[in-house]
Protein backbone atom coordinates (compact mmCIF):
# COMPACT_ATOMS: atom_id res chain seq x y z
CA UNK A 1 0.00 0.00 0.00
CA UNK A 2 1.16 3.60 -1.20
CA UNK A 3 2.16 5.12 2.48
CA UNK A 4 1.12 8.23 2.12
CA UNK A 5 2.71 11.28 4.23
CA UNK A 6 -1.25 12.64 5.11
CA UNK A 7 -2.61 9.22 6.09
CA UNK A 8 0.77 8.52 7.77
CA UNK A 9 0.71 12.18 9.99
CA UNK A 10 -2.94 11.64 10.76
CA UNK A 11 -2.13 8.43 12.49
CA UNK A 12 0.65 8.87 14.03
CA UNK A 13 0.27 12.29 15.63
CA UNK A 14 -3.98 11.60 16.43
CA UNK A 15 -3.12 8.42 18.46
CA UNK A 16 -0.74 10.59 20.24
CA UNK A 17 -3.29 13.08 20.85
CA UNK A 18 -5.94 10.84 21.89
CA UNK A 19 -4.05 8.58 23.59
CA UNK A 20 -2.99 11.89 26.05
CA UNK A 21 -6.70 12.65 26.29
CA UNK A 22 -7.77 9.31 27.58
CA UNK A 23 -5.19 9.59 30.18
CA UNK A 24 -6.28 13.34 30.83
CA UNK A 25 -10.00 12.24 30.99
CA UNK A 26 -8.92 9.35 33.81
CA UNK A 27 -7.38 12.16 35.84
CA UNK A 28 -3.71 11.35 34.99
CA UNK A 29 -2.00 13.93 35.45
CA UNK A 30 -4.67 15.77 38.25
CA UNK A 31 -4.12 19.08 36.64
CA UNK A 32 -6.32 21.98 36.75
CA UNK A 33 -5.57 26.02 35.50
CA UNK A 34 -2.99 26.80 33.47
CA UNK A 35 -1.32 23.49 33.45
CA UNK A 36 -4.48 21.70 32.45
CA UNK A 37 -4.54 24.32 29.62
CA UNK A 38 -1.47 23.67 28.39
CA UNK A 39 -1.93 20.12 28.92
CA UNK A 40 -5.40 20.02 26.92
CA UNK A 41 -4.01 22.68 23.64
CA UNK A 42 -1.30 19.77 23.35
CA UNK A 43 -3.24 17.09 23.12
CA UNK A 44 -6.07 18.85 20.83
CA UNK A 45 -3.31 20.38 18.46
CA UNK A 46 -2.61 16.55 17.82
CA UNK A 47 -5.97 14.93 17.38
CA UNK A 48 -7.34 18.06 15.53
CA UNK A 49 -3.83 18.24 13.23
CA UNK A 50 -3.95 14.32 12.82
CA UNK A 51 -7.56 15.03 11.27
CA UNK A 52 -7.00 17.99 9.26
CA UNK A 53 -3.80 16.52 7.97
CA UNK A 54 -6.44 13.18 6.75
CA UNK A 55 -8.64 15.09 4.65
CA UNK A 56 -5.49 16.24 2.73
CA UNK A 57 -5.59 12.84 1.24
CA UNK A 58 -9.40 13.01 0.46
CA UNK A 59 -10.25 13.93 -3.45
CA UNK A 60 -13.18 16.38 -2.18
CA UNK A 61 -12.69 17.77 1.29
CA UNK A 62 -15.09 19.67 0.67
CA UNK A 63 -17.56 16.91 1.34
CA UNK A 64 -16.01 15.63 4.16
CA UNK A 65 -19.30 16.06 6.28
CA UNK A 66 -21.23 13.74 4.03
CA UNK A 67 -18.74 10.75 6.29
CA UNK A 68 -20.86 11.02 9.18
CA UNK A 69 -23.65 9.59 6.85
CA UNK A 70 -23.46 5.76 7.33
CA UNK A 71 -21.79 5.09 10.87
CA UNK A 72 -24.25 1.88 10.32
CA UNK A 73 -22.10 -0.04 8.14
CA UNK A 74 -18.61 2.29 7.69
CA UNK A 75 -16.01 2.63 10.27
CA UNK A 76 -14.74 5.25 8.39
CA UNK A 77 -18.12 6.64 9.46
CA UNK A 78 -18.16 5.65 13.36
CA UNK A 79 -14.65 7.13 12.90
CA UNK A 80 -15.90 10.33 12.03
CA UNK A 81 -18.81 10.16 15.19
CA UNK A 82 -16.44 9.02 17.50
CA UNK A 83 -13.46 11.19 17.22
CA UNK A 84 -16.53 14.31 17.11
CA UNK A 85 -18.20 12.77 20.78
CA UNK A 86 -14.50 12.61 21.86
CA UNK A 87 -13.49 16.19 21.18
CA UNK A 88 -16.40 17.79 22.57
CA UNK A 89 -16.76 15.69 25.52
CA UNK A 90 -13.41 16.34 26.43
CA UNK A 91 -13.66 19.92 25.56
CA UNK A 92 -16.18 20.04 28.31
CA UNK A 93 -14.14 18.39 30.77
CA UNK A 94 -11.17 20.55 30.09
CA UNK A 95 -13.04 23.81 30.23
CA UNK A 96 -13.93 22.22 33.90
CA UNK A 97 -10.75 21.82 35.11
CA UNK A 98 -9.24 25.00 33.63
CA UNK A 99 -11.80 27.31 34.26
CA UNK A 100 -13.44 25.79 37.84
CA UNK A 101 -10.43 23.78 38.82
CA UNK A 102 -13.48 21.02 39.18
CA UNK A 103 -12.90 17.46 37.90
CA UNK A 104 -16.35 16.72 36.22
CA UNK A 105 -15.20 12.76 36.64
CA UNK A 106 -18.15 10.98 35.35
CA UNK A 107 -17.46 13.58 32.02
CA UNK A 108 -14.10 12.58 31.95
CA UNK A 109 -14.57 8.69 32.17
CA UNK A 110 -16.97 9.14 29.01
CA UNK A 111 -14.48 11.60 26.96
CA UNK A 112 -11.89 8.79 27.93
CA UNK A 113 -14.02 6.07 26.51
CA UNK A 114 -14.48 8.02 23.38
CA UNK A 115 -10.71 9.06 23.10
CA UNK A 116 -10.02 5.70 23.27
CA UNK A 117 -12.75 4.16 20.64
CA UNK A 118 -11.67 6.96 18.38
CA UNK A 119 -8.02 5.42 18.12
CA UNK A 120 -9.85 2.10 17.74
CA UNK A 121 -12.23 2.70 15.21
CA UNK A 122 -9.02 4.23 13.36
CA UNK A 123 -8.20 0.69 13.50
CA UNK A 124 -10.84 -1.13 12.42
CA UNK A 125 -10.79 0.61 8.85
CA UNK A 126 -7.45 -1.56 8.39
CA UNK A 127 -8.26 -4.35 10.27
CA UNK A 128 -11.31 -4.79 8.40
CA UNK A 129 -10.12 -4.63 5.32
CA UNK A 130 -9.68 -8.91 4.01
CA UNK A 131 -7.45 -7.59 0.72
CA UNK A 132 -4.84 -6.30 2.80
CA UNK A 133 -4.40 -9.85 4.91
CA UNK A 134 -1.44 -8.04 6.91
CA UNK A 135 -3.97 -5.59 8.31
CA UNK A 136 -6.68 -7.96 8.86
CA UNK A 137 -6.07 -9.94 12.06
CA UNK A 138 -6.52 -9.45 15.81
CA UNK A 139 -3.52 -7.60 16.69
CA UNK A 140 -3.75 -4.48 14.71
CA UNK A 141 -6.39 -2.57 16.46
CA UNK A 142 -3.97 -4.17 19.42
CA UNK A 143 -1.37 -2.30 17.65
CA UNK A 144 -2.92 0.95 17.45
CA UNK A 145 -4.25 0.55 21.25
CA UNK A 146 -0.85 0.26 22.80
CA UNK A 147 0.39 2.87 20.61
CA UNK A 148 -2.08 5.15 21.86
CA UNK A 149 -1.85 3.81 25.50
CA UNK A 150 1.88 4.12 25.33
CA UNK A 151 2.09 7.78 23.59
CA UNK A 152 -0.72 8.96 25.75
CA UNK A 153 1.03 8.15 29.10
CA UNK A 154 4.55 9.81 28.04
CA UNK A 155 2.96 12.89 26.80
CA UNK A 156 1.10 12.58 30.29
CA UNK A 157 4.49 12.11 32.24
CA UNK A 158 3.55 9.06 33.78
CA UNK A 159 6.71 7.73 34.26
CA UNK A 160 5.97 4.85 36.32
CA UNK A 161 3.67 3.59 34.30
CA UNK A 162 4.69 4.73 30.74
CA UNK A 163 8.12 2.29 30.30
CA UNK A 164 5.44 -0.66 31.07
CA UNK A 165 3.21 0.62 28.19
CA UNK A 166 5.94 1.36 26.06
CA UNK A 167 7.62 -2.13 26.16
CA UNK A 168 3.97 -3.51 25.65
CA UNK A 169 3.52 -1.79 22.92
CA UNK A 170 7.24 -2.90 21.35
CA UNK A 171 6.01 -6.14 21.98
CA UNK A 172 2.56 -6.11 20.37
CA UNK A 173 4.90 -4.61 17.33
CA UNK A 174 7.52 -7.30 16.93
CA UNK A 175 4.35 -9.89 17.04
CA UNK A 176 2.64 -7.87 14.58
CA UNK A 177 5.44 -8.25 12.60
CA UNK A 178 6.14 -11.69 13.04
CA UNK A 179 2.11 -12.21 12.15
CA UNK A 180 1.94 -10.30 9.31
CA UNK A 181 4.77 -11.12 7.15
CA UNK A 182 3.34 -15.08 6.65
CA UNK A 183 -0.16 -13.26 6.19
CA UNK A 184 -0.61 -13.43 2.65
CA UNK A 185 0.61 -17.24 2.10
CA UNK A 186 -2.25 -18.20 5.23
CA UNK A 187 -5.14 -15.97 3.43
CA UNK A 188 -5.03 -18.45 0.34
CA UNK A 189 -5.51 -15.80 -1.80
CA UNK A 190 -2.89 -16.46 -4.46
CA UNK A 191 -2.55 -15.42 -8.39
CA UNK A 192 -4.67 -19.26 -8.83
CA UNK A 193 -7.33 -17.98 -7.29
CA UNK A 194 -7.57 -14.43 -8.58
CA UNK A 195 -7.64 -16.06 -12.35
CA UNK A 196 -9.41 -19.64 -11.53
CA UNK A 197 -6.05 -20.66 -13.77
CA UNK A 198 -4.53 -22.65 -11.39
CA UNK A 199 -5.54 -26.02 -12.08
CA UNK A 200 -3.77 -27.04 -15.26
CA UNK A 201 -0.58 -26.01 -14.45
CA UNK A 202 2.04 -23.05 -13.34
CA UNK A 203 0.27 -19.96 -13.69
CA UNK A 204 2.80 -16.70 -13.91
CA UNK A 205 1.68 -12.72 -15.47
CA UNK A 206 3.02 -12.88 -18.69
CA UNK A 207 1.85 -8.73 -19.64
CA UNK A 208 0.14 -6.31 -17.60
CA UNK A 209 -2.68 -4.45 -19.06
CA UNK A 210 -1.11 -1.47 -20.23
CA UNK A 211 2.99 -0.45 -20.14
CA UNK A 212 2.92 2.13 -17.68
CA UNK A 213 1.53 2.61 -14.24
CA UNK A 214 -1.96 3.26 -13.18
CA UNK A 215 -4.26 4.50 -10.06
CA UNK A 216 -4.47 0.99 -8.65
CA UNK A 217 -0.41 0.09 -9.06
CA UNK A 218 0.39 3.36 -7.27
CA UNK A 219 -1.91 3.27 -4.92
CA UNK A 220 -1.85 -0.47 -3.51
CA UNK A 221 0.73 -2.18 -5.16
CA UNK A 222 3.79 -0.52 -3.49
CA UNK A 223 7.28 -2.47 -3.29
CA UNK A 224 10.01 0.11 -3.76
CA UNK A 225 10.33 0.32 0.04
CA UNK A 226 10.72 -2.60 1.44
CA UNK A 227 14.32 -3.26 0.26
CA UNK A 228 15.23 -1.52 3.81
CA UNK A 229 12.33 -3.08 5.42
CA UNK A 230 14.59 -4.81 7.70
CA UNK A 231 16.55 -1.99 8.89
CA UNK A 232 13.50 0.30 9.50
CA UNK A 233 12.09 -2.00 11.32
CA UNK A 234 15.26 -2.22 14.27
CA UNK A 235 15.20 1.73 13.92
CA UNK A 236 11.65 1.73 14.59
CA UNK A 237 11.47 -0.36 17.56
CA UNK A 238 14.64 1.26 19.04
CA UNK A 239 12.86 4.72 18.64
CA UNK A 240 9.25 3.60 19.95
CA UNK A 241 9.98 1.62 22.84
CA UNK A 242 13.75 0.78 23.62
CA UNK A 243 15.40 4.52 23.71
CA UNK A 244 11.84 5.96 25.53
CA UNK A 245 12.20 3.36 28.45
CA UNK A 246 16.06 3.94 29.14
CA UNK A 247 15.73 7.82 28.82
CA UNK A 248 12.59 7.42 31.44
CA UNK A 249 15.10 4.90 33.72
CA UNK A 250 17.40 7.67 34.18
CA UNK A 251 16.91 10.17 36.66
CA UNK A 252 14.11 12.66 35.86
CA UNK A 253 14.70 15.78 33.48
CA UNK A 254 12.61 17.42 31.59
CA UNK A 255 15.06 17.05 29.09
CA UNK A 256 15.59 13.71 29.08
CA UNK A 257 11.08 13.51 28.97
CA UNK A 258 11.26 15.53 26.22
CA UNK A 259 13.56 13.17 24.08
CA UNK A 260 11.74 10.25 24.74
CA UNK A 261 8.51 11.61 23.61
CA UNK A 262 10.59 13.17 20.20
CA UNK A 263 11.97 9.84 19.98
CA UNK A 264 8.65 7.78 20.51
CA UNK A 265 7.20 10.36 17.97
CA UNK A 266 9.84 9.26 15.42
CA UNK A 267 9.94 5.37 16.02
CA UNK A 268 5.69 5.65 15.58
CA UNK A 269 5.53 7.33 12.82
CA UNK A 270 8.42 4.91 11.04
CA UNK A 271 6.31 2.01 12.26
CA UNK A 272 3.33 3.51 10.51
CA UNK A 273 5.30 4.12 7.34
CA UNK A 274 6.04 0.43 7.06
CA UNK A 275 2.59 -0.44 8.21
CA UNK A 276 1.69 1.20 4.78
CA UNK A 277 4.49 0.01 2.94
CA UNK A 278 5.16 -3.27 3.81
CA UNK A 279 1.22 -4.23 3.60
CA UNK A 280 0.47 -6.12 0.27
CA UNK A 281 -3.17 -5.73 -1.30
CA UNK A 282 -4.18 -8.69 -2.75
CA UNK A 283 -4.60 -7.03 -6.66
CA UNK A 284 -0.74 -6.81 -6.69
CA UNK A 285 -1.03 -10.72 -7.00
CA UNK A 286 -3.10 -9.69 -11.05
CA UNK A 287 -0.39 -7.56 -11.72
CA UNK A 288 2.44 -10.08 -11.04
CA UNK A 289 3.90 -8.31 -7.83
CA UNK A 290 3.29 -8.38 -4.08
CA UNK B 1 -27.36 3.72 1.83
CA UNK B 2 -24.53 1.48 2.09
CA UNK B 3 -25.78 -1.48 3.55
CA UNK B 4 -25.76 -4.15 1.21
CA UNK B 5 -29.42 -5.38 0.15
CA UNK B 6 -30.76 -8.76 1.36
CA UNK B 7 -31.74 -10.19 -2.01
CA UNK B 8 -31.59 -8.16 -5.28
CA UNK B 9 -34.73 -8.92 -8.13
CA UNK B 10 -32.34 -9.78 -10.47
CA UNK B 11 -28.55 -10.06 -10.71
CA UNK B 12 -26.99 -8.71 -13.71
CA UNK B 13 -23.32 -9.65 -14.96
CA UNK B 14 -21.25 -10.85 -17.14
CA UNK B 15 -19.81 -14.24 -18.67
CA UNK B 16 -16.25 -13.55 -19.93
CA UNK B 17 -15.32 -16.80 -22.37
CA UNK B 18 -11.41 -16.92 -21.24
CA UNK B 19 -11.16 -20.04 -24.03
CA UNK B 20 -12.34 -17.38 -27.03
CA UNK B 21 -10.74 -14.03 -25.70
CA UNK B 22 -8.55 -13.07 -27.90
CA UNK B 23 -7.06 -10.08 -26.16
CA UNK B 24 -7.45 -7.42 -28.66
CA UNK B 25 -8.46 -4.78 -26.02
CA UNK B 26 -11.45 -3.73 -27.97
CA UNK B 27 -13.33 -4.36 -24.83
CA UNK B 28 -11.25 -1.69 -23.04
CA UNK B 29 -11.68 0.91 -25.42
CA UNK B 30 -15.16 0.68 -26.43
CA UNK B 31 -15.71 0.77 -22.20
CA UNK B 32 -13.49 4.05 -22.00
CA UNK B 33 -15.31 5.17 -25.06
CA UNK B 34 -18.65 4.78 -24.30
CA UNK B 35 -18.56 5.81 -20.62
CA UNK B 36 -16.43 8.86 -20.99
CA UNK B 37 -19.26 10.75 -22.75
CA UNK B 38 -21.93 9.59 -20.83
CA UNK B 39 -22.21 8.43 -17.36
CA UNK B 40 -21.04 10.51 -15.15
CA UNK B 41 -17.33 11.97 -14.57
CA UNK B 42 -15.21 11.74 -18.22
CA UNK B 43 -12.51 9.03 -17.81
CA UNK B 44 -9.75 10.96 -17.65
CA UNK B 45 -5.75 10.52 -19.09
CA UNK B 46 -2.47 12.17 -17.59
CA UNK B 47 -0.16 12.82 -20.05
CA UNK B 48 -1.58 10.88 -22.91
CA UNK B 49 1.00 11.39 -25.26
CA UNK B 50 3.95 12.56 -22.89
CA UNK B 51 6.82 10.56 -21.71
CA UNK B 52 4.92 8.63 -18.69
CA UNK B 53 1.01 8.45 -19.51
CA UNK B 54 -1.74 6.68 -17.64
CA UNK B 55 -5.18 7.53 -17.42
CA UNK B 56 -8.60 5.81 -15.59
CA UNK B 57 -9.55 2.57 -17.14
CA UNK B 58 -13.13 0.75 -15.94
CA UNK B 59 -11.71 -2.71 -17.90
CA UNK B 60 -8.47 -4.21 -18.14
CA UNK B 61 -7.13 -6.74 -20.07
CA UNK B 62 -3.90 -8.47 -18.21
CA UNK B 63 -2.27 -12.18 -19.94
CA UNK B 64 -1.32 -14.86 -18.48
CA UNK B 65 1.27 -17.57 -18.69
CA UNK B 66 0.30 -21.58 -17.80
CA UNK B 67 2.36 -23.70 -18.46
CA UNK B 68 0.89 -27.42 -18.46
CA UNK B 69 2.90 -30.44 -16.96
CA UNK B 70 3.02 -31.35 -20.20
CA UNK B 71 3.26 -29.65 -23.62
CA UNK B 72 2.94 -26.44 -24.83
CA UNK B 73 2.68 -23.16 -22.68
CA UNK B 74 -0.64 -21.59 -23.28
CA UNK B 75 -1.52 -18.12 -22.91
CA UNK B 76 -4.76 -16.57 -21.73
CA UNK B 77 -6.17 -12.89 -21.62
CA UNK B 78 -7.96 -12.41 -19.34
CA UNK B 79 -10.31 -9.03 -19.20
CA UNK B 80 -11.03 -8.09 -15.69
CA UNK B 81 -13.91 -5.29 -14.69
CA UNK B 82 -16.29 -4.83 -11.81
CA UNK B 83 -17.98 -8.47 -10.57
CA UNK B 84 -21.14 -7.03 -8.97
CA UNK B 85 -20.57 -8.92 -6.01
CA UNK B 86 -23.37 -9.56 -3.96
CA UNK B 87 -21.47 -9.15 -1.24
CA UNK B 88 -19.53 -6.30 -2.28
CA UNK B 89 -17.43 -5.23 0.82
CA UNK B 90 -16.13 -2.18 -1.46
CA UNK B 91 -20.01 -0.73 -0.77
CA UNK B 92 -20.22 -1.64 2.99
CA UNK B 93 -16.66 0.73 3.55
CA UNK B 94 -17.78 4.00 1.93
CA UNK B 95 -18.69 6.35 4.74
CA UNK B 96 -21.21 8.42 2.31
CA UNK B 97 -23.49 6.35 0.85
CA UNK B 98 -22.14 7.23 -2.58
CA UNK B 99 -21.69 3.44 -3.28
CA UNK B 100 -24.66 1.46 -3.42
CA UNK B 101 -25.73 -1.64 -4.90
CA UNK B 102 -29.64 -1.39 -6.63
CA UNK B 103 -32.04 -3.81 -5.37
CA UNK B 104 -33.29 -3.99 -8.82
CA UNK B 105 -31.23 -5.08 -10.83
CA UNK B 106 -28.20 -5.94 -8.08
CA UNK B 107 -25.43 -3.09 -10.13
CA UNK B 108 -23.02 -1.50 -8.17
CA UNK B 109 -23.13 2.06 -8.79
CA UNK B 110 -21.34 5.53 -7.49
CA UNK B 111 -23.34 8.59 -6.77
CA UNK B 112 -20.41 10.61 -7.58
CA UNK B 113 -21.89 13.62 -6.47
CA UNK B 114 -21.67 12.02 -2.47
CA UNK B 115 -18.28 10.63 -3.14
CA UNK B 116 -15.60 12.27 -1.03
CA UNK B 117 -12.67 10.56 -2.64
CA UNK B 118 -10.82 8.78 0.21
CA UNK B 119 -10.05 5.82 -1.89
CA UNK B 120 -11.56 3.26 0.95
CA UNK B 121 -13.71 1.27 -1.55
CA UNK B 122 -10.63 0.95 -3.96
CA UNK B 123 -8.37 -0.45 -0.87
CA UNK B 124 -11.18 -2.87 0.11
CA UNK B 125 -12.13 -4.39 -3.67
CA UNK B 126 -9.95 -6.89 -4.20
CA UNK B 127 -10.44 -7.39 -8.00
CA UNK B 128 -9.16 -3.70 -9.00
CA UNK B 129 -11.98 -2.94 -10.49
CA UNK B 130 -12.62 0.47 -9.11
CA UNK B 131 -10.30 3.93 -10.07
CA UNK B 132 -10.34 7.35 -8.60
CA UNK B 133 -10.63 9.84 -11.42
CA UNK B 134 -7.51 11.87 -11.29
CA UNK B 135 -9.01 14.80 -12.91
CA UNK B 136 -12.33 14.61 -11.26
CA UNK B 137 -11.24 12.80 -8.05
CA UNK B 138 -14.11 10.78 -7.68
CA UNK B 139 -14.21 7.09 -7.67
CA UNK B 140 -14.71 5.75 -11.16
CA UNK B 141 -16.21 1.80 -11.91
CA UNK B 142 -18.19 -0.39 -14.00
CA UNK B 143 -21.47 0.92 -14.43
CA UNK B 144 -22.62 -2.42 -16.89
CA UNK B 145 -23.57 0.16 -19.00
CA UNK B 146 -26.49 1.47 -16.56
CA UNK B 147 -26.87 3.65 -19.54
CA UNK B 148 -27.63 1.53 -22.30
CA UNK B 149 -29.15 -1.05 -21.00
CA UNK B 150 -32.32 0.50 -20.40
CA UNK B 151 -32.06 2.98 -22.92
CA UNK B 152 -35.01 2.38 -25.14
CA UNK B 153 -33.49 5.59 -27.77
CA UNK B 154 -31.28 3.04 -28.43
CA UNK B 155 -31.75 -0.21 -30.93
CA UNK B 156 -32.65 -3.28 -28.98
CA UNK B 157 -28.99 -5.08 -30.01
CA UNK B 158 -27.42 -2.21 -28.46
CA UNK B 159 -28.96 -2.66 -25.37
CA UNK B 160 -26.22 -4.09 -23.84
CA UNK B 161 -22.88 -3.19 -21.99
CA UNK B 162 -20.58 -1.82 -24.54
CA UNK B 163 -18.01 -3.61 -24.10
CA UNK B 164 -20.44 -6.80 -24.83
CA UNK B 165 -21.34 -5.32 -27.75
CA UNK B 166 -17.95 -4.70 -29.57
CA UNK B 167 -16.52 -7.85 -28.63
CA UNK B 168 -15.48 -9.39 -32.10
CA UNK B 169 -14.56 -13.03 -30.84
CA UNK B 170 -17.86 -13.04 -28.91
CA UNK B 171 -16.50 -13.49 -25.67
CA UNK B 172 -18.32 -11.92 -23.38
CA UNK B 173 -22.33 -12.23 -22.74
CA UNK B 174 -24.73 -10.36 -20.56
CA UNK B 175 -27.37 -11.27 -18.35
CA UNK B 176 -29.80 -11.81 -15.04
CA UNK B 177 -27.15 -14.70 -13.38
CA UNK B 178 -30.57 -14.69 -11.15
CA UNK B 179 -32.56 -16.36 -13.99
CA UNK B 180 -31.38 -19.78 -14.12
CA UNK B 181 -32.70 -20.23 -17.63
CA UNK B 182 -30.89 -16.77 -19.05
CA UNK B 183 -28.04 -17.07 -21.63
CA UNK B 184 -25.72 -16.34 -19.12
CA UNK B 185 -26.53 -19.06 -16.33
CA UNK B 186 -26.81 -21.75 -18.70
CA UNK B 187 -23.32 -20.98 -20.22
CA UNK B 188 -21.90 -20.81 -16.78
CA UNK B 189 -23.34 -24.28 -15.79
CA UNK B 190 -22.69 -26.07 -19.02
CA UNK B 191 -18.77 -24.96 -19.23
CA UNK B 192 -18.19 -25.17 -15.89
CA UNK B 193 -18.52 -20.65 -14.56
CA UNK B 194 -15.46 -19.14 -12.17
CA UNK B 195 -16.05 -17.36 -9.32
CA UNK B 196 -12.66 -15.14 -8.74
CA UNK B 197 -10.89 -15.27 -5.48
CA UNK B 198 -14.10 -17.61 -3.77
CA UNK B 199 -12.10 -17.26 -0.59
CA UNK B 200 -12.21 -13.37 -0.04
CA UNK B 201 -16.18 -13.95 0.53
CA UNK B 202 -17.51 -11.51 -1.80
CA UNK B 203 -19.65 -13.54 -3.95
CA UNK B 204 -19.01 -12.29 -7.53
CA UNK B 205 -22.04 -12.43 -10.21
CA UNK B 206 -19.44 -12.10 -12.88
CA UNK B 207 -18.33 -15.40 -13.97
CA UNK B 208 -14.97 -16.62 -16.24
CA UNK B 209 -15.40 -19.68 -18.42
CA UNK B 210 -11.92 -21.56 -18.26
CA UNK B 211 -9.93 -22.44 -21.40
CA UNK B 212 -10.79 -25.41 -23.13
CA UNK B 213 -7.84 -28.42 -22.87
CA UNK B 214 -6.02 -27.39 -26.43
CA UNK B 215 -5.91 -30.30 -29.28
CA UNK B 216 -3.08 -32.79 -28.86
CA UNK B 217 -0.73 -33.99 -32.13
CA UNK B 218 -0.91 -37.95 -31.12
CA UNK B 219 1.66 -40.36 -31.84
CA UNK B 220 0.69 -41.01 -35.29
CA UNK B 221 1.23 -38.15 -37.72
CA UNK B 222 0.55 -38.73 -40.96
CA UNK B 223 1.28 -41.35 -43.21
CA UNK B 224 3.41 -38.91 -45.16
CA UNK B 225 5.42 -37.36 -42.21
CA UNK B 226 8.92 -39.44 -42.83
CA UNK B 227 9.08 -37.58 -46.19
CA UNK B 228 8.81 -34.38 -44.70
CA UNK B 229 11.80 -36.12 -41.75
CA UNK B 230 15.02 -33.43 -43.04
CA UNK B 231 16.69 -34.85 -45.83
CA UNK B 232 20.50 -33.51 -45.19
CA UNK B 233 21.26 -34.97 -42.07
CA UNK B 234 25.29 -34.37 -42.54
CA UNK B 235 26.59 -31.25 -44.18
CA UNK B 236 28.62 -31.72 -47.83
CA UNK B 237 30.45 -30.03 -50.26
CA UNK B 238 31.74 -26.44 -48.78
CA UNK B 239 29.59 -26.81 -45.89
CA UNK B 240 31.02 -29.94 -44.63
CA UNK B 241 34.73 -28.52 -45.22
CA UNK B 242 33.45 -25.22 -43.11
CA UNK B 243 32.28 -27.45 -40.56
CA UNK B 244 35.57 -29.69 -40.44
CA UNK B 245 37.72 -26.81 -40.55
CA UNK B 246 35.74 -24.57 -37.65
CA UNK B 247 36.18 -27.99 -35.66
CA UNK B 248 39.60 -28.11 -35.98
CA UNK B 249 40.02 -24.65 -34.59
Amino acid sequence: MHPAPSVIAFTTLSSLGFGLLFWLGLGFPPVTGWVAFTFFVLAYLLAVGGLLASTFHLGHPERALKAFIQWRSSWLSREAWTSLAALLVMAAFGAGLVFAATALVPLGWLGAVLSIGTVLTTSMIYTQLRTVPRWHQLLTPVLFLSFALAGGSLLAGMVHLAPWLLAAAGIVQLAHWYLGDSALARSGTDLATATGLGAPGRIRAFEPPHTGPNYLTRELVFVIGRKHARKLRVIALVLLSVLPILLLLLPFHHVLAALAVLSHLAGAACSRWLFFAEAEHVVGLYYGKR
Amino acid sequence: MTELPKSTDRKLGLVIDLDTCVGCHACVISCKGWNTENYGAPLSDQEPYGADPSGTFLNRVHSYEVQPESGAAQLIHFPKSCLHCEDAPCVTVCPTGASYKRVEDGIVLVNESDCIGCGLCAWACPYGAREMDQAAKVMKKCTLCVDRIYNENLPEEDRVPACVRTCPAGARHFGDFADPESNVSRLSAERGGMALMPEQGTLPVNRYLPPRPKDRIGEEIDVLAPLLAPVAEEPTGFLAWLDRTLEKL
